[in-house]
């Protein structure tokens, strides 16, 4: 079988995948991002280069996936609707792909409302279902968005999209993500979980749907590195739920960093268990040194 | 109808500068937002008149963005419009650029911001509904528009940010994507949101005239 990526190989071989967010560095400095990336180096399956998250300007996730694979390691390049149009778009998946890039994970991006240009025009001409649509077409049946042919090569790489198992309406997150399927994902990465619970019911409707086994989901973790830090998980951040009793934990903690990755291992545990779940995501915000040490004590290996 | 708002009263003193002026309201839309009808004119009026700016005159055009009608109504306040060098037009984007059309040789000025096409939905309250892009959609939403409505103008709706029926960007909107899917949902019609809605066609937003 020919895999286009890694990550494919690992998802389709039904290992337990681990992928792991690095997000580049507000500057040019190549060093930055080479050196984290250094660090994890084994730690996880493949790599999401973030595309400016929350709307704030960052290194391209484009020129980090190239510094990642110049290192010999796999990146998922983050593509958001917010800031190109379908011509960029389109223009970038052909880019990518020439370059090697062979993951692509497709959002529609944060609200630059969030970020730290409000004042900047968002773009979002299409939205990340479209998106998939579009870079699937241009692989599968060789045709841009417009219908035109293209002419030099079609573009192969796998397609991730995202899910959030804790947005409201609930029973509409999953009907997006059977659109997101037929659309053309083949992977997803979930919201960061703490509600294990609720993202057990949405876990539910996703199997008696049939879905886990048209699409490799891949939970979420963010471990919490501070009672601060959980206080802006469950009370800032949208579309992220932080169930109290883990809240209750995190305040009460004589350690809170000590137990917020203590939490997370637990969580690791636990997804692991889950059927239909066939990795994990981890987004280490400003904590990225702890994911070997997590990855290990959850006992999972990386295949590379 | 076209939602407006005026600018600060500091902001219009400064790009007025001495005056004398003459004020133009709009009898339609400036009128039902309370922003350029007769009652805005005449506190605007009085304001400037309180900070020395001589007003020569006033009128309230039915409405601003008539080119032809404009010109009938304006005749009647020619001496007024004589030896004055600035006017100051409390309509929308629209009216202020058809009477600019009118006095190339006077400065005509704009004391409103103009916001959205948008509804009256209580008093004194207006709400976003069209963003004019040149091919509706409501039919495929329940008479709902995400694209004016929802800031991602996304079509496959809804993002993953919504809480309790509100946008993730102001907890005051309300997220029309859970809207639209409460509201299919109680027609029995959910189905119709599982068909993957095309990217845009934005050309037809790009009208530039029409003629009949």
């Amino acid at each position: 079988m020919n895999y286009r990526s890694n990550l494919e190989k690992c998802l389709s071989e039904r290992q337990f995948a681990i992928t792991a967010e690095i997000g580049p560095p507000k500057g040019s400095d190549a060093k930055k991002i080479r050196d984290k990336a250094e660090f994890l180096r084994g730690s996880a399956d493949a790599f999401n280069i973030t595309d400016n998250q929350t709307a704030v300007v960052r290194m391209s996730s484009f020129a980090g996936c190239v510094i990642i694979l110049q290192m010999n390691m796999e990146p998922i390049m983050q593509l958001t609707c917010r800031d190109r149009n379908r011509i960029g778009l389109q223009s970038d998946g052909l880019g990518a792909a020439a370059l090697g890039i062979r993951n692509i994970h497709c959002i529609t991006g944060d609200h630059q409302s969030f970020g730290n240009h409000p004042a900047a025009k968002g773009v979002f001409d299409i939205d990340s279902i479209q998106l998939l649509q579009i870079i699937k077409n241009m692989q599968d049946a060789g045709i841009f968005q417009s219908g035109d042919p293209l002419l030099a090569g079609r573009p192969s790489v796998y397609l991730g999209a995202a899910a959030n198992p804790y947005a409201d309406p609930f029973k509409a997150q999953v009907d997006r993500l059977w659109k997101k399927i037929d659309a053309g994902a083949e992977f997803i990465q979930t919201q960061s979980v703490y509600n294990i619970e609720k993202f057990s019911r949405w876990m539910d409707d996703v199997r008696s749907q049939g879905l886990d086994r048209r699409v490799h989901i891949l939970a979420g973790i963010t471990p919490l590195k501070s009672v601060k830090m959980a206080e802006r998980m469950k009370f800032h951040v949208p579309g992220t739920d932080v169930p109290d009793s883990v809240y209750q934990r995190m305040i009460h903690a004589s350690d809170p960093t000590k137990e917020g990755y203590t939490i997370a291992l637990e969580t690791i545990r636990e997804l692991k268990t889950l059927s239909g779940i066939h990795g994990i995501h981890i987004t280490a915000l400003f904590w990225e040194e702890i994911i070997p040490d997590l990855v290990k004590n959850a006992g999972l290996t990386a295949r590379i | 109808m076209i939602i407006t708002k005026q600018k600060n009263f500091d902001e219009i003193l400064q790009i007025l500068g001495n005056g004398p002026i003459f004020l133009i309201g709009c009898s339609e839309c400036a009128t039902l937002c309370h922003t350029g009808g007769e009652d805005e004119i005449l506190a605007m009026k009085e304001a400037l008149e309180k900070r020395k700016i001589p007003v020569s005159g006033y009128v309230v055009l039915d409405p601003a963005c008539h080119l032809q009608n404009n010109k009938r109504m304006l005749k009647e306040h020619a001496k007024e419009l004589e030896n004055i060098n600035k006017i100051l037009v409390l309509s929308c984007g629209n009216g202020v650029q058809t009477i600019a059309k009118l006095f190339t040789e006077k400065e005509v000025l704009t004391g409103t911001d103009t916001l959205f096409l948008g509804e009256i939905s209580h008093v004194n309250e207006f709400d976003r509904q069209c963003v004019l892009c040149g091919e509706c959609l409501l039919d495929l939403f329940g008479g709902m528009c995400p694209v004016s409505r929802c800031p991602k103008s996304m079509l496959n709706g809804p993002c993953g940010g919504a809480s309790g029926g509100k946008c993730e960007i102001n907890s005051e909107l309300e997220c029309v994507w859970d809207r639209i899917y409460q509201e299919l949902k109680k027609r029995g019609n959910l189905q119709v949101l599982s068909v993957i809605q095309k990217p845009k066609d934005w050309s037809k937003a790009g009208a530039v005239k029409r003629r009949i």
